[in-house]
């Protein structure tokens, strides 16, 4: 016979899980958008992080009421600042997807510039890093998570070649500079999203290891 | 099963002496052993709790402590336990003595069948000679110090019994430290007194820890949590896990007192 | 409509139970009642001034008093409180704190028990062959050792009982604070069980108060002033005995009235200790 806390928790972690898989779903669709061009995907999205935040705000006065009537501890109580924090990182993703999305708008009256990196590549390492995280959440996956943490210098390194090739195209060809702008955005926003979901994977290390991992440099955690 | 914990486990690298040391300590009631190789150190000026399920042990290693246990002929123990030191067992160790710096607060208040005046009266001329006025002037120091001098500064010549629970309970912790003692022991102090008065004890622990060491069986785990230092999980009588208070209820090493703590079992 | 039979069928069971048990409850009662009454009705008249002072008369004259005997049942009983009682208690307090479970203390109580059950004659022969004959008289001593050897596993048994209904914790308490045992017993124990002890010692006072048999053979009765323990003694139990089967009315009314006082005296003390213990179970 599960105590309440055990059936609070499966609830809790069920409904982050959700969140992810969402989360995910809709990273992908947004990148779609910016490859295509598709406005009008673009302002479903925008569209829909109404919904994201109002689930993220449920999800959080949840783990309020489970810790206020549970008083968990131990590893019980990792779990839930677990799934509080990534629930807001989350919600930070769905937040960037937004912001790119909106980028789009505009990028879709110049169907014809190129962006001046490559964004498919980035956004793809970007996916798959989430992925990684959301699986090692579900599997509570220590090695999957670490993973994560490796790929983060990848997303670093590009972010920087782009500001570089920026730089070039800007000097070269200075009426695009609209182009280039929303460019530099989207990187960021990539560079950004990277951040959050290492920061998910941390929180899945804090969960089994017990330790907090922020700000170790990630060469130092042992395996 | 065979987890005894290692030690000594407390904090920084200039760890006082212990207060209370227990090597090997094993427990006999008749032929049926209760305890089994119980290691641990008690830190001064800390407040220790002991928790673990019913019939684990906590509160037989904890008569261990003053030798209470002597009382009863079948019960006996074997092993070392050290207060500063020496050997509570050794022949040289005053019993009476012992007890003095040991006190020992029950489960159920305890008070004499006397005046709130003389329960804490009669300790002082038990084991020190006092003129009448010195005692008087003990008695309400003793009271003070058990945050009880305030309540019952007009009753003093009622009867122990007619006070409430939660204030006998302070009464016998006045009547312990009346005696100047090194350790207070407490076997689940609060467990028959209500939530009001069981926060104004725990309050009376919190600052009484400054003058002296105290050891707390409790199974009120929120309660360990609460106001201890370190705490020590016993389980079937044996010393399962032992640490500092903040990492065995944020990340016990040990499955079982994970479980336990969580309220999986127990 | 068999329902409605079994409810008549069981109110009637019960109002026969509530019926029958009153009505026993009555005749104890009525008898107890009946006893009082008469005892108090033929002992009245007795009870004078002269009853409390002045020494019995000769067979025939009027007059006289049982000043003696009243004067004896009270020291006689008296000195056997003094034997029985600290021994009774010291008892009590052995197999109570020391005596739970050894070969010895077992023993104890099995011939506490035994005496209690043997017949107060029989005591009195005791104390008869070894008190009375081998100093060739009677005497108050040896009324008083055979009382007290009747008190004596009374006053044991309810001590053990009272001390035991101590709870544990208190004596552990005591020890905890530094106590050395003997301290802890004559100070926290006894003042812990003092009503239901002193309601033990109550009772059997008032028990061999009335005992008649073991005095018939050690103090027997005198029509005298007492002048020494060492000689036979008057008291009102074998007055009684003895005045109740004269011929002479004047005796006779005078062993009512030692009758009288006697009950009033035991009823007064059971009374007294009932109370005693009511006031600290409160």
């Amino acid at each position: 016979m599960p105590l309440r806390i055990q059936r609070d928790i499966v609830k809790l972690k069920n409904r982050l899980l959700e969140m992810g898989i969402t989360i995910e779903e809709v990273f992908a669709r947004a990148v779609q958008c910016v490859r295509e061009r598709d406005a009008e995907a673009a302002k479903t999205i925008i569209a829909g992080d109404r919904e994201i935040d109002l689930a993220e705000v449920d999800l959080e006065e949840e783990c309020l009421k489970t810790l206020a009537l549970n008083q968990p501890v131990a590893g019980d109580l990792r779990l839930i600042v677990t799934v509080l924090k990534i629930n807001n990182d989350l919600e930070r993703i769905g937040d960037l997807v937004v912001n790119m999305a909106e980028r789009v708008i505009t990028l879709a009256e110049h169907p014809e510039v190129e962006l001046p990196f490559d964004f498919t590549r980035m956004a793809h390492t970007a996916h798959v890093m989430l992925h990684t995280a959301i699986e090692s959440l579900v599997n509570i996956d220590r090695e999957r998570a670490i993973e994560v943490l490796a790929r983060d210098e990848e997303i670093d390194t590009m972010h920087r070649e782009m500001y570089a090739m920026a730089g070039c195209m800007l000097r070269e060809h200075p009426e695009k500079a609209e182009i280039i702008l929303h460019a530099i955005a989207l990187s960021r926003y990539l560079e950004r999203i990277a951040d959050h979901v290492t920061n998910i994977a941390e929180d899945v290390i804090y969960l089994v290891d017990g330790e907090i991992v922020r700000h170790h440099p990630h060469d130092k955690i042992h395996r | 099963m065979n987890d005894t914990a290692t030690l000594p486990l407390y904090g920084t690298s200039a760890d006082p002496q212990p207060k209370i040391t227990v090597r090997g300590l094993n427990f006999f009631y008749g032929s049926q052993q209760a305890l089994f190789d119980n290691n641990l150190d008690i830190a001064p000026h800390r407040v220790t709790a002991v928790i673990g399920p019913s019939g684990c042990g906590k509160s037989t290693h904890l008569r261990v402590y003053n030798r209470i246990f002597e009382l009863y002929r079948d019960q006996r123990a074997t092993g070392t336990v050290l207060l500063n030191g020496e050997d509570i067992f050794s022949p040289k160790m005053n019993l009476l003595e012992l007890r003095r710096r040991v006190g020992m607060i029950f489960q159920k208040p305890t008070p004499f069948p006397m005046s709130v005046f003389e329960n804490v009266a009669y300790g002082i001329r038990l084991h020190y000679t006092v003129s009448k006025s010195e005692l008087e002037g003990r008695v309400e120091e003793a009271l003070k110090g058990a945050a009880l001098w305030e309540e019952v500064r007009d009753l003093l010549h009622k009867p122990g019994t007619a006070l409430s629970g939660g204030q006998q309970q302070r009464l016998c912790i006045a009547r312990a430290i009346a005696v100047e003692p090194e350790v207070l022991l407490m076997d689940e102090p609060t467990s028959a007194i209500d939530p009001i008065a069981t926060a104004k004890i725990e309050e009376l622990i919190e600052r009484l820890k400054g003058r002296y060491t105290i050891v707390i069986v409790t199974h009120n785990m929120q309660q360990a949590a609460r106001i201890s230092d370190f705490t020590a999980f016993f389980f079937k009588g044996y010393i399962v896990e032992f640490g500092e208070t903040k990492q065995i209820f944020t990340n016990p090493k040990n499955k079982k007192t994970e479980e336990y703590i969580t309220g999986r079992f127990g | 409509m068999k329902k409605a039979d079994n409810r008549r069928r069981r109110e009637m069971a019960d109002l026969g139970i509530k019926i029958l048990s009153g009505a026993a409850a009555f005749i104890g009662i009525f008898f107890l009642g009946w006893i009082l009454w008469t005892v108090a009705r033929q002992g009245v008249a007795a009870l004078s001034l002269d009853f409390f002072t002045k020494l019995p008369a000769p067979p025939g004259i009027a007059g006289g008093g049982l000043a003696n005997a009243i004067v004896g049942t009270l020291i006689i009983t008296f000195l056997a409180t003094l034997l029985g009682v600290p021994l009774g208690l010291f008892t009590g307090v052995y197999l109570s704190e020391f005596g739970r479970d050894g070969r010895f203390g077992t023993l104890v109580r099995f011939t506490m028990n035994i005496t209690m059950g043997i017949p107060s004659i029989i005591v009195g022969l005791f104390v008869y062959t070894v008190l009375v004959l081998p100093v060739g008289h009677f005497s108050a001593y040896a009324g008083a050792v055979s009382l007290a050897i009747i008190m004596l596993p009374v006053v044991a048994r309810t001590t053990e009982d009272m001390l035991g209904l101590v709870p544990h914790a208190l004596r552990e308490a005591a020890l905890a604070l530094g106590m050395p045992r003997w301290r802890m017993i004559l100070s926290i124990l006894f003042r812990a069980a003092r009503s239901g002890l002193l309601t033990g010692i109550l009772l059997a006072v008032a028990r061999v108060s009335g005992e008649t048999a073991p005095l018939l053979f050690t103090a027997m009765s005198s029509p005298y002033w007492m002048k020494s323990l060492a000689e036979p003694t008057a008291n009102l139990t074998v007055t009684i005995f003895n005045y109740a089967m004269s011929p002479f009315d004047d005796w006779k009314q005078l062993a009512w009235g030692a009758a009288l006082l006697i009950m009033t005296a035991v009823l007064t003390v059971n009374i007294l200790a009932r109370f005693l213990l009511k006031e600290k179970t409160k």
